[in-house]
């Protein structure tokens, strides 16, 4: 504990470092994922290729993916951006599936009443399909970002500051707080994020809200975000 | 290309498999805390993950915890066991189990809760008793599920299981951060292809566990076999439409 | 909101045919006028087509050839979408928007259609009154309202832009007996009171004979087994899949009259009374 008062300012810095590394890669893998995962949703014979392809790259452990990021993108070494656009790919391979599942989980009935109503196909996209899938595509990014926030301390390794510096830091130096502060801040920052989500989800998807069958199958896509989830550490 | 070229060259060479520094030692050591971590988390996670599927109770709990699991940082929590436990293999294979379970837990109670409650009401009805209810519908109804909880625990440990080495642990791990401060690339892509193989190896046989283990007469429910059904005819604005219902 | 005159809303359908891309004809040279302001009811089981000559006619679906013509005006040369947000169209599970509010369900068309959001609220709630549902729903959300008021929520729906064509397809046929009857009920009242051209589809005869001014019994690819009023069809079934379609060779349509204190009453087959002649 003496090691955490004597150093909370550093812990304060490293968590907004850590939150400003994490966000970007969250945010523009979400926008991607939604064009892919309805495209994938709406053409069959491209989904099969396209989750396939984004599984694989999941597969890659992300040690080597960073490290190999700056001979792909021609940045140097230590540039955050290797660290940000490797999150983002992990975070596309993750979201696209949820995004499909998402538009899939939408009731044909509907879709074809807003056809019958006359809402054009882009209409029928924003006001009926997107909402609808909401609390899919809301389970699935909680998954995407607890994984992101995690991933993103192995980023030290390679010299991208983080809150994974106090790991590599308290293990040269044992100093078991240093690393244990740096988990519990990670934690706080994943379920502030989830909160983030939820809340979001409360505001954006109303209807939602009380009702049973609503919740357990934002719960089912839950449990189904959380077990396509794999690899990459 | 030159440099995938010289990746393979990497794995080819005899000096860099064979001998007890090779990477097909190191590879097994990978497999070692794979296949160590996921028996070990099994044997915590099934029974429990069954007790909440049969009774329903702590669903929300399982759940959060499962996706919640996923911020914890194994990197963090390698270093912080190595600090007390020491340095070696103890320290990954613990967290390994730790990241292990949460998967597995909820592929054995999903398995569990997709089965449908009338079949289970059936069963009741035919006079099984509580724990034939679960021993002769429940887990064979939830095991393809199961088997997927498994196939995720055993992809996240194989791919995690490459930090290990920053805590002289062993694995595959050990020729990529090794590659990382000399900056060889070419061991570094060698080391990478094979664990990125090896997890392919691993998706690819419990995929094929995962087929094998549907009972016979049930067609899975998973969305897209109910997608993949029959040609739909098509409106004019290519919107899938069902006919005569 | 620029109003095009709206016909009387006479449906002509000329020698349709369609073949889905899986090889299945589902209507084949299919001919057929709907008289406007009247009910026409297709009938069949499963599979005759029925569906898919509905939807046909607000261009869910295109015919592989021939034509359906409105008031004379060919069909195929309109936009889809803007020939559906002046047709009313009701289905089977209503079809609400799950995540609008019974109001804003209503006044969807309208809005579409350019009418402001005010004017189009305040018309959904007539509307309500129209299929009667008390106002007080208006704000809940659909999944919070019973199948029937769904069913009525659906319909409201349908009227909302004031088309002069409402399209149902089997609306009420997840609902319970009971709500059905009434359902039906209500609008055989709507029909007489707004004067729509209403194209209803169902498999149940009753239904059918009950709804339908003209009756269209359709056999297997959207072959017309008859077409009539349902009294002319009942007295003289064309052949005899008509004849066991609607049941004239069984029990309660075949009724006979028996004298009972001075008075005649009317037994079916079985000998159960089911009502009482008026001289």
């Amino acid at each position: 504990m003496k090691w955490v008062e004597s150093n909370l300012g550093l812990v304060w810095d490293l968590t907004l470092t850590h939150v400003a590394l994490c966000i970007p890669p969250i945010v523009i893998g979400f926008l991607l994922s939604i064009p892919i995962g309805w495209f994938a949703n709406r053409f069959r014979v491209s989904r099969g290729t396209i989750l396939v392809v984004l599984g694989l790259l999941y597969t890659i452990p992300s040690l080597p993916l960073f490290i190999f990021m700056p001979l792909i993108l021609g940045t140097s070494q230590v540039s955050s951006l290797n660290v940000t656009v490797a999150l983002t790919i992990y975070a596309v391979a993750l979201m696209v599936r949820s995004a499909s599942d998402g538009f899939g989980s939408v009731d044909s009935d509907i879709l074809q009443a807003a056809s019958a109503m006359g809402y054009s196909g882009w209409q029928r996209f924003w006001r009926v399909e997107l909402p609808l899938s909401g609390p899919v595509l809301l389970a699935g990014l909680r998954v995407v970002s607890a994984s992101t926030v995690s991933l993103a301390t192995i980023g030290s390794v390679i010299g991208v500051t983080s809150l994974g510096y106090l790991f590599l830091n308290g293990l040269q130096r044992t100093i078991p707080a240093e690393v244990a502060s740096g988990i519990v801040a990670v934690l706080v920052i994943a379920v502030v994020f989830d909160l983030v989500i939820v809340l979001a989800g409360r505001l954006l998807l109303p209807w939602n809200r009380g009702d049973r069958s609503a919740r357990a199958t934002a719960r089912a896509a839950r449990r189904r975000a959380v077990l396509v989830a794999e690899g990459a550490s | 290309m030159n440099l995938l070229g010289e990746g393979i060259a990497w794995i080819v060479d005899p000096a860099n498999y064979a001998g007890p520094q090779g990477w097909i030692v190191r590879m097994l050591e990978q497999l070692f805390y794979t296949f160590g971590a996921i028996a070990v988390a099994a044997v915590i996670a099934i029974p429990l993950g069954y007790l909440v599927g049969h009774t329903g109770r702590g669903r929300d709990i399982a759940v959060s915890l499962s996706g919640g699991f996923r911020a914890l940082p194994s990197f963090g929590v390698i270093i912080l066991l190595a600090l007390g436990l020491g340095i070696g293999f103890k320290a990954p294979l613990l967290t390994f189990v730790i990241i292990a379970i949460p998967p597995i837990l909820a592929g054995a109670y999903a398995g569990f809760e997709a089965v449908d409650r009338k079949t289970i009401d059936a069963a009741r009805a035919m006079g099984m008793t509580e724990w034939q209810v679960m021993t002769r519908v429940e887990v064979p109804l939830g095991l393809p599920l199961l088997i997927g909880g498994v196939r995720s625990s055993a992809l996240q440990v194989v791919a995690t299981a490459t930090l290990a080495a920053y805590v002289s642990g062993g694995a595959l791990g050990v020729f990529i951060f090794q590659a990382f401060a000399t900056r060889d690339y070419p061991q570094a892509l060698g080391a990478s292809v094979i664990v990125t193989a090896l997890a392919l190896a691993l998706e690819g046989i419990f995929a094929l566990i995962q087929k094998l283990v549907v009972p016979r007469g049930v067609v899975a429910k998973e969305p897209k076999d109910v997608r993949a059904r029959a040609p739909r005819p098509r409106a004019t604005t290519g919107i899938p439409v069902q006919e005569g219902k | 909101m620029v109003r095009r005159r709206l016909g009387p809303a006479m449906i002509e359908f000329r020698s349709v045919t369609k073949q889905f891309p899986d090889g299945t004809v589902a209507v084949d040279s299919f001919d057929l006028v709907i008289p406007p302001r009247k009910t026409t009811v297709l009938v069949g089981s499963s599979g005759c087509g029925k569906t898919t000559l509905l939807r046909m006619i607000n261009r869910m679906i295109d015919p592989t050839s021939g034509s359906i013509l409105i008031d004379g005006e060919d069909t195929s040369g309109l936009a889809p979408v803007k020939l559906r947000r002046r047709i009313g169209y009701v289905m089977q599970n209503s079809g609400l928007l799950p995540h609008r509010k019974v109001i804003d369900n209503v006044a969807t068309v309208p809005i579409l259609n350019g009418v402001p959001k005010k004017d189009a609220r305040a018309r959904a709630l007539e509307l309500l009154d129209t299929v009667g549902l008390d106002r007080s729903l208006a704000s809940k959300y659909p999944r919070q309202l019973s199948g029937g008021q769904q069913q009525r929520v659906g319909v409201a729906r349908g009227l909302a832009a004031d088309p002069n064509i409402l399209l149902m397809d089997e609306p009420f046929g997840a609902v319970d007996p009971i709500v059905r009857a009434e359902l039906q009920q209500e609008t055989i009242r709507l029909q007489e009171g707004l004067g729509k051209t209403v194209v209803f589809v169902t498999h149940d005869i009753d239904e059918a004979f009950l709804l339908g001014h003209q009756v269209v019994i359709l056999q297997k690819g959207g072959h017309i087994a008859q077409v009539g009023s349902p009294a002319e069809i009942l007295a003289n079934p064309a052949n005899d899949f008509v004849a066991s379609f609607v049941g004239a060779d069984r029990g309660k349509r075949v009724l006979r009259i028996e004298r009972v204190d001075g008075r005649d009453v009317v037994v079916d087959e079985n000998g159960t009374p089911t009502g009482v002649l008026q001289p």
